[in-house]
């Protein structure tokens, strides 16, 4: 069976992109690491591949807002190739300054021209960055990547991750059509009601971590998977059991495993 | 052409974040309780466009239209002078004309994707204040909202219609009369250009240009300068010293040579073939053995002066600076991990006790820590490990002390520049930022730095310098450089000089990219403009490697070639502006024969209080500053990023406890781990320096082995950071502690590999009576230790793991009080200074090995700052369990007699080389088996609870042991996490 072919998309500033190139080697699939710029270049090397991995990092610096610059550039140079992509019933997954980028670049939600884009991703409430583990529950079953978990802890490593939605309606109907997959959670698993910090470690609205578009094969999230593929990764490992491997490859692994 | 400008503001119920923090702090510096402050942030943008177009870029590109809203209009319209939400003032802060600003470059990039025609743009924060009288503004301005060093502040609307760019250079060959100048003349000239050369260094160049028969032309002067500076040939402690102390006199020609050098050398002859060092004090970084595949690089380098004026920029650029090491080492090594150690003035120091041309500390510290978040996160490597110290005598010379270690393959460990390879920089551009850095950090801070030196202070640009290591890592794959070393101090005189110093090298200034005109030629070869790089390239790999490097956007530029005249020779547009030997540049220097002096202090006794209630003792060393939680600066590191992190800084049940050093996987698929760790000891030097240096060394070891590294395979690094050492006495209690590094090191066969020093860490001012102060930093030695560990599945960390397991002390408690936390907290002075009993330790951390990797030690810390009570606090708390310690079992001197004294050594001495262990119970035998004939001990128990106890059983036999202290986890806990918790 042929492996599943995953572009992990660079930018100037990506940094996440070797561990996330190894998560999904690790699940099995064949990784390349793609400059922007190839991409700008010709559109077309997109087609090569099943899933379009948007790396963590500080693309273009974060400058302006954090991941502002290579959403510009999508918008304006790749709507169409990463539409065509979509359509054909591939996967997109960006993890933290890939998920700003989707965000900010309209891939993840739909826009409405007259009152703009539906959410964004701003300033932590601490208003600085923060790298803490958090508990993570997945709401629904509606997205690929989250296909059999039910809760997963994961590191988080942001400054400006705090989902905030329009107005209240769009964050009723987004909730409604079950795109609102991932959600900061207490210890038991729970997200009701709005949670504290730190297990809310942005103070993002209804406690979103992650969000998947319509179909559920485009997922953003901000907490890191691929730092969660080891099970020495986990703060306290040497504290528990551990399993052969960590929580966060399942993710890689249903994507993989999507095209089997 | 039209100057505009776009003010972003939170909208309507947002949080106004950076408004609020300017608030809390001015009421933290306690110089206003009450005012409101709204803060935006604005684009100044100049170009042909009309105001639908710029409304364009402000609603698609800058602003955040979900929470942020816009102003837009041309600079001076009345709509920009209009508070947003209250009244108030507008207060504009920007960075001053040619100082980096990263992302109005990068608003240039994005502006030019949007097929608009921008000349320049700049970035400006805006503030409007309510509530203060105009000195009252002017006071928070200076204070808080912007640094003259960098940045300047309009107060109410902007005041020009042009941003300003560069004007054209007009060159003119500069020559410098030196012939005719008497001593007095020579050594004005030293100080007005900033050279800060010595008088026999300026007399030696003056008879070097009447042997030729000639003057020097500027350039030349500016590069002997550098080269011979402190700062670049370390001519104080690479030089000819005569020692004496209470002991012996020695005469040194090289003094670190034939110290630290010669015992690394010694440890290397004793290995023989198993010798795992590759290449030390050599290049940029030391390099040792790692696996197969790979060597380890590891480096840490000081930005003290420049973080004393500027602490943003000058920790930003420290850290920038010492990961362009990592990359100049070898063919270029991959950066994995970051360590930063500061020192400061408590934060709490009172606003009105600060001297002229101080930052307050706590500013400082928030700065520092800024700066050193925002370029190691930025740059993808995680910073993993570090330590603050506070001490009065850092007010007005923090120091910030910046590590990296880095990968490398086993095959691109050595370099060399070919005759005829092109001289190729790479990465940032080069402006008038920067001048004078290397000459500027060898010379002490006094109260007109800032004016003086203002151009030795900079903002560095993380992502410029990613981009160059990710060009210049596949680069290094394809094999198609040379040799490389990075553009640190001294700019392209110091890296070309020294790539170049036993070929030749000539240089052509004009092909220098500028980031904007104006620079003559000597500004371009000194300027220390950040985030370049020079590389020694063969022309027939020159078009693979620009092609490589304009893929990512990345600029090469021939500057030169390297050619085998033995001379450095400048050319501008033809015009030779420089032509000097190598041989006088890099040899040419006349050695300095110093003075040292040493005289101990006389050794006092502890003078011990009547009563001293240990339990409240405890709770103040807990919250003193230097082992308080550092989890608010933790916290705002990445430091998981790369994906290899094994053990954290912060570990235990609610991931809030001290871990002793941090363990990193470089490489993903395999199990063999780095560990990183450091130690620090300045209140032992107040008491003896050799103790000092001989603890230091003791920690950062003990500290790698508390976690599982192999004792057998630990580099370590020497960081000097002393006062002024013209003085014989300065000069010599740092020899003293240069011969402690020998001494232990020797004993321990851990070898040093790479080191640095930063002398003149003194500040001058003038008091209110307008005499003339001095404070000198305390002697302050970091060293920092990188070991390694074959599988990281063995590492241990320092929390309780489970009620009902035996605690063990590992290692002897003396009577060592001497510059200890308890001395710290009790205000006392005197007592013995902790020593190291090396030949002891070294056994202690070979078993202490052997039982970790046997799997017989559930958690374990090593005891320092507050000793025993404090560790295993620490380590309760970390792991939410309760402990129970009897101190009659603690393995000690037994020659203390009286109760009250004995008691306070056994709980907080802070003698070396000590850890304490959990063990299961079914494993106390073979744990106590590793140890046979060293100390070692039972001394108490984990327990179902969540509480700790110490109590003594020594003088009542049979009857209750007295309780010493009884504390609740969570009451430790809180005093240990609420002094730095902001």
């Amino acid at each position: 069976m042929a492996s599943t072919r995953v572009l992990i998309l660079r930018a100037p500033g990506t940094n996440c992109d070797h561990e996330t190139a190894y998560a999904f080697a690790r699940a099995g699939a064949r990784t390349e690491l793609v400059h922007v710029n190839r991409i700008l270049e010709n559109p077309c090397l997109l087609t090569n591949f099943q899933v379009l991995c948007l790396p963590g990092g500080f693309s273009y610096g974060d400058d302006i807002a954090a991941g502002r610059i290579l959403a510009c550039q999508i918008r304006h140079h790749l709507a169409d190739a990463v539409h065509d992509f979509r359509e054909a019933g591939k996967l997109v997954l960006g993890i933290c300054n890939g998920f700003q980028v989707l965000m900010k670049s309209g891939l993840l939600l739909d826009e409405n021209p007259d009152s703009g884009p539906a959410a964004t991703l701003t300033w932590n409430d601490s208003g600085k960055f923060e790298d803490r583990w958090v508990h993570l529950s997945v709401d629904g079953n509606q997205c690929v990547f989250l296909d059999q978990i039910r809760v997963i802890h994961l590191p988080v490593a942001h400054a400006e991750g705090k989902f905030v939605s329009r107005d209240a309606d769009t964050l009723g109907s987004l909730d409604q059509s079950g795109q609102l997959v991932l959600r900061y959670s207490d210890t038991a698993g729970s997200w009701q009601g709005q949670i504290d910090f730190p297990l809310n470690p942005n103070g993002s609205m209804s406690n979103v971590a992650g969000v998947c578009d319509k179909t559920g094969h485009v997922l953003g999230m901000m907490p890191h998977p691929e730092r969660f593929i080891d099970p020495m990764h986990h703060p306290r490992w040497t504290r528990r059991k551990n399993a052969d491997v960590g929580d966060g490859l399942r993710l890689f692994q249903n994507a993989v495993d999507f095209f089997r | 052409m039209t100057l505009w400008e776009i003010d972003i503001y939170p909208r309507e119920g947002q949080p106004n974040l950076v408004g609020e923090d300017v608030a809390v702090e001015s009421m933290d510096l306690g110089f206003c309780a009450q005012m409101t402050v709204t803060a935006g942030r604005g684009f100044l943008i100049q170009g042909r466009l009309n105001a639908s177009q710029v409304e364009q870029i402000a609603q698609e590109l800058l602003a955040d239209a979900v929470v942020e809203s816009t102003i837009v209009a041309e600079v001076g319209h009345e709509r920009l002078a209009m508070p947003p939400h209250n009244c108030g003032q507008p207060v504009h802060v920007l960075p001053k004309p040619g100082m980096m600003d990263p992302v109005a470059e990068s608003t240039m990039t994005a502006i030019a994707d949007f097929e608009m025609d921008v000349d320049v743009v700049r970035t400006l924060r805006k503030y409007w204040i309510d509530g203060l009288d105009p000195p009252q503004l002017d006071l928070l301005c200076k204070r808080i909202l912007a640094n003259d060093a960098i940045e300047q502040v309009v107060i109410g609307p902007l005041d020009f219609d042009r941003l300003q760019l560069g004007t054209p250079y007009d060159f003119q060959l500069i020559r410098v009369p030196l012939d005719e100048l008497a001593d007095e003349d020579l050594l004005r000239l030293s100080q007005q250009q900033q050279l800060y050369l010595s008088l026999v260094e300026m007399q030696t160049i003056q008879e070097h240009y009447r042997q030729l028969g000639r003057d020097p032309t500027d350039a030349e002067l500016e590069t002997i300068a550098q080269t011979w500076s402190e700062h670049c040939s370390h001519k104080t402690l690479a030089g000819r010293i005569a020692y004496r102390d209470e002991k012996s006199s020695l005469r040194f020609e090289n003094m670190l040579k034939e110290t630290i050098f010669s015992a690394t050398q010694e440890i290397r002859r004793r290995l023989g073939p198993n010798d795992w060092c590759v290449s030390v004090f050599e290049d940029n970084a030391g390099i040792v053995r790692f696996d197969d595949d790979h060597h380890v690089v590891f480096k840490v380098e000081t930005h003290n002066h420049p973080s004393a004026l500027e602490p943003y920029g000058g920790a930003n650029t420290g850290i920038g600076g010492v990961i362009r090491d990592t990359l100049g080492t070898g063919l270029a090594a991959k950066p994995v991990c970051n360590t930063d150690v500061f020192c400061f003035a408590p934060p709490n120091t009172p606003s009105a006790h600060l001297p002229h041309g101080v930052l307050h500390p706590r500013r400082v510290m928030k700065g520092v820590v800024a700066g050193v978040r925002d370029y190691g996160n930025r740059m993808g490597i995680p910073t993993v490990n570090g330590a603050i110290y506070f001490d009065p005598r850092y007010l007005g010379n923090p120091l910030v002390y910046c590590g990296n270690v880095g990968l490398l393959p086993k095959d691109k460990s050595h370099k060399k520049p070919h005759v005829g390879d092109w001289i190729v920089v790479v990465g940032g551009r080069t402006g008038r930022d920067g001048i004078h850095g290397a000459t500027f950090s060898s010379t002490e801070l006094n109260s007109d730095s800032e004016s003086v030196s203002g151009g030795a202070v900079q903002i560095g640009n993380a992502i410029t310098e990613k981009m160059v290591v990710d060009v210049l890592l596949e680069a290094r794959s394809r094999g198609l450089f040379n040799a490389i070393t990075d553009c640190g101090a001294g700019g392209f005189s110091s890296a070309v000089g020294e790539m170049g110093a036993d070929v030749g090298a000539e240089v052509w200034l004009e092909r220098a990219p500028l980031k904007y005109e104006g620079l003559s030629y000597t500004e371009i070869w000194i300027s220390e403009a950040q985030e370049r790089m020079v590389l020694s390239v063969p022309p027939e790999n020159w078009d693979e490697f620009v092609t490589l490097c304009q893929s990512e956007g990345v600029e090469a530029t021939k500057l030169g070639r390297f050619v085998e005249t033995g001379r450095l020779r400048l050319k501008y547009n033809d015009v030779q502006v420089a032509d000097l030997s190598m041989e006088f540049l890099h040899h040419g220097r006349p050695p300095i024969v110093r003075d040292a002096v040493y005289n101990p202090p006389p050794t006092q006794q502890l003078e011990f209080p009547k009563s001293i209630d240990f339990q409240q003792t405890l709770y103040k060393i807990l919250g003193s500053l230097n082992v308080a939680s550092k989890h608010w600066v933790i916290r705002q590191y990445d430091h998981e990023v790369q994906g290899g992190s094994v053990i954290k800084p912060l570990v235990g049940v609610a991931s809030d406890g001290p871990s002793d050093a941090a363990v990193v996987r470089p490489v993903l698929s395999s199990r063999r781990g780095l560990i990183v760790a450091c130690g620090m000891n300045p209140y032992y030097g107040n008491l003896d320096t050799y103790h000092m240096a001989a603890s230091a060394i003791d920690e950062a070891v003990r500290n790698c082995v508390a976690v599982g590294a192999d004792p057998k395979q630990i580099a370590i690094l020497d960081n000097f950071c002393w006062g002024n050492t013209e003085r014989p006495e300065t000069l010599g209690s740092l020899v003293r502690a240069a011969v402690a590094c020998r001494d232990i090191a020797l004993e321990l066969e851990t070898p040093f590999i790479s080191g640095k020093d930063s002398l003149n860490n003194e500040f001058t001012y003038a008091d209110a009576q307008g005499v003339r102060q001095t404070i000198s930093i305390p002697p302050t030695l970091l060293i920092s230790a990188l070991g390694q560990i074959a599988n990281v599945a063995t590492c241990v960390t320092m929390d309780l793991k489970k009620a009902g397991n035996v605690l063990f002390q590992v290692g002897l408690t003396r009577d060592e009080l001497g510059g200890s936390h308890f001395a710290l907290v009790e205000s006392l002075t005197g007592g013995n200074v902790p020593q190291v009993n090396a030949a002891r330790a070294k056994k202690i951390f070979a078993a202490l090995h052997q039982a970790i990797q046997s799997g017989l030690v559930r958690a374990c810390h090593d005891l320092s700052e507050g000793g025993l009570a404090l560790a295993a606090a620490e380590m309760a708390f970390a792991g939410g369990h309760g402990a129970r310690i009897d101190l009659r079992k603690v393995p000690s001197e037994r020659n203390i007699a009286d109760d009250h004294k004995r008691r306070s050594c056994l709980l907080f001495s802070e003698s070396n080389s000590r850890f304490l262990c959990e063990v299961a119970r079914h494993n106390t035998a073979d744990f106590e088996l590793c140890f046979s004939g060293l100390p070692c001990a039972p001394i108490g128990e984990t327990m179902d609870d969540e509480f700790f106890e110490i109590v003594d059983s020594a003088s009542q036999m049979g009857s209750d042991p007295t309780v010493l202290i009884r504390a609740d986890l969570a009451s430790l806990k809180q005093a240990w996490q609420k002094p730095l918790n902001w």
